[in-house]
């Protein structure tokens, strides 16, 4: 099929481009661009989770600190959006490149636990450093400025085009790299990583470019998703940011190209709809986490493929 | 004054202490993870939140109950080793037959839970706790002020790592355990229980994090995110020692938990990430961990 897709996910496309299209007239653009943001952060975390088998816990280091970056270089070096943007991607992916080759020495859990801690370093630095990422405060009031100094994007219709733009381009570069040469032996890895080596690949590089992959989706994502709300804050690169993405790939369905924008949008509505409840939230999420690992592993999107016998 | 190095003795001497103490927790806590572990192969996420359940435990005894302190001691253990129980019970047993990541993903989400209901039972900044009278007041060794309780700390800890290290490697129900984790088919079909030796094993410890848990009240603030902040690092200090030894585990803590100490009076500014830097040259040279097995 066409770039790789199946036609069930060619249909999914175009439905999926369609009411993205549509959305930011029936929707709140801004809860739709912070949707979008997440499922990019989110379709990097899946490359890891779901194509490669490895499970980051840190995956807020790459998301927050994108949004620093972003935030920093448009509001202080008065850059124009799209360098923020590309310099959040490429901070993420820097930081993916070094935290990458150390995790990637361990496996499963020990990998885990790597990503974990090598993000409280990054949260800790976060904490410490006000003159660049303000602190406790944060980067407040971050204006999104003119798109290559030309276009404005203060209306949030005008902003929701380039979110757009980002995350359809970002969409289909995972769908290539899952669909590639390269892809079919980093899914080889996952089912019997042994097998793998003894056909003489080189594993670690394998993982390691998913790494820097992942992180710097997460850089881009973070990035926009600052100036989108106009703020870079510690919740951003906080653990409960790595735990919610984790929790997205999950709830949509790991290993699925669709799973990581459903679980996205499933999440930040959540969060929207419950906002009332404050501290319930990390409640609930914690029963969905549960509720998923025990009865519905496939996720959302997982379930629906199973049921239509589909590959989604 | 005295002076080591270019630094006031009791200075040196109070952040050795400090250092000693965290390194207690830091032992006593990963103890916990590589008992379940082994036993298991859960790592259990939710351990920083059933630590902080057994501070809360300790604090609720006394102030609904006026049950102190040295009571606390054993009944939080307890309730949290039963608690424990209930979960592995209920929730955790079901992740035995999948894939590793599945029961790390389950604790994570019970972590999540029971840090969410204590926030919003008691707020994020949390309760403080007296601790007991006898073990108030501070000790002049001549070069340093030794507050009492802080020692019994170091003092527990270093009983409790002996207790556990000694149970396991030197008694017949360790025995048990150390084959069960080596091989748990042959040992059940010798007609021992080991679904309930692992129900137990879980219990014991998360009772153990509880523990911790009722040592670390009177010492810090009881606040729903004291565990989360600690076992972040201890997920650090099992990288570094590997899960493969319990002394391993012992030494490590305490031996991580001693260079943070320094490296307060040292460097202050990177005491806090130095753990990790300890992290990424020990991933460097030895993957594996100092006394872990390839993983």
């Amino acid at each position: 099929m066409m770039f790789g897709f199946t036609r069930a996910q060619a249909v999914g496309f175009f439905v999926m481009l369609g009411l993205l299209i549509v959305a930011p007239f029936v929707a709140y653009p801004i809860f739709v661009m912070q949707v979008m943001c997440f499922a990019l952060f989110a379709m990097g975390a899946n490359l890891l989770m779901g194509y490669t088998g490895l499970l980051s816990l840190g995956q807020a280091a790459y998301f927050g600190m994108g949004g620093y970056i972003a935030g920093y270089s448009v509001q202080t070096l008065h850059l124009t959006p799209e360098v923020g943007i590309l310099l959040g991607g490429l901070v993420g992916g820097a930081i993916g490149v070094v935290f990458g080759w150390l995790s990637i020495r361990r496996q499963t859990i020990y990998f885990a636990m790597v990503t974990l801690a090598l993000a409280q370093l990054v949260e800790f630095f976060a904490v410490q450093d006000t003159s660049f990422t303000g602190g406790e405060n944060g980067i407040q009031n971050i204006h999104r400025g003119r798109l290559f100094g030309a276009l404005p994007l203060g209306h949030d219709l005008q902003m929701y085009w380039l979110v757009l733009a980002v995350f359809m381009i970002g969409f289909i570069f995972v769908h290539r790299v899952i669909h590639s040469p390269f892809g079919q032996v980093v899914k080889a890895i996952r089912e019997n990583e042994n097998r793998a080596i003894s056909l003489g690949y080189k594993v670690e590089h394998y993982k390691w470019i998913i790494f820097i992959l992942a992180a710097v989706l997460a850089g881009v994502a973070g990035a926009m998703k600052a100036l989108v709300m106009g703020i870079a804050t510690l919740s951003d690169v906080s653990n409960s940011t790595s735990g919610i993405v984790v929790l997205m790939v999950l709830v949509g369905g790991i290993g699925t190209v669709y799973g990581p924008l459903i679980g996205a949008a499933i999440i930040i509505a959540m969060q929207y709809y419950l906002a009332g409840f404050s501290d319930w939230v990390t409640v609930i999420q914690g029963v969905i986490f549960i509720a998923c690992v025990l009865m519905f592993r496939r996720g959302v999107i997982g379930e629906l493929g199973a049921k239509l016998k589909l590959s989604l | 004054m005295m002076m080591i190095l270019g630094k006031p003795a009791p200075l040196l001497f109070g952040q050795l202490l400090l250092g000693i103490i965290n390194g207690s927790f830091y032992a006593m806590l990963s103890l916990g993870l590589a008992i379940i572990f082994g036993l298991l192969n859960v790592i259990n996420f939710a351990h920083g939140a059933l630590f902080m359940v057994g501070a809360f435990v300790t604090w609720g005894l006394l102030h609904y109950l006026g049950i102190g302190f040295w009571p606390a001691l054993i009944i939080a253990p307890l309730m949290v080793g039963a608690f424990g129980l209930l979960i592995e019970r209920t929730l955790i047993r079901f992740t035995y037959k999948l894939d590793i990541l599945y029961g790390l993903l389950l604790t994570f989400g019970l972590a999540l839970v029971l840090e969410g209901i204590f926030t919003n039972g008691f707020g994020s900044s949390g309760v403080s706790y007296g601790g007991p009278n006898i073990l108030s007041g501070t000790l002049n060794l001549g070069f340093m002020y030794l507050p009492v309780y802080r020692a019994f700390v170091v003092f527990a800890a270093i009983v409790i790592c002996f207790g556990v290290w000694f149970t396991i490697e030197k008694t017949s129900l360790g025995a048990l355990l150390r084959a069960a984790t080596e091989n748990p088919a042959l040992v059940q079909s010798f007609g021992v229980n080991v679904p309930r030796l692992i129900s137990l094993t879980f219990a014991g410890g998360v009772a153990l994090a509880g523990l911790a848990g009722v040592l670390a009240a009177p010492l810090y603030s009881v606040n729903p995110g004291m565990g989360t902040s600690l076992i972040n690092t201890v997920f650090a200090v099992v990288v570094i020692g590997g899960m493969g030894s319990i002394g391993g585990a012992i030494l490590t803590g305490f031996g991580l938990g001693i260079i943070q100490g320094f490296t307060e009076v040292f460097y202050p500014a990177a005491s806090s990430v130095v753990v990790f830097a300890v992290m990424a040259v020990v991933l460097l040279a030895r993957p594996a961990g100092l006394f872990g097995r390839v993983a």
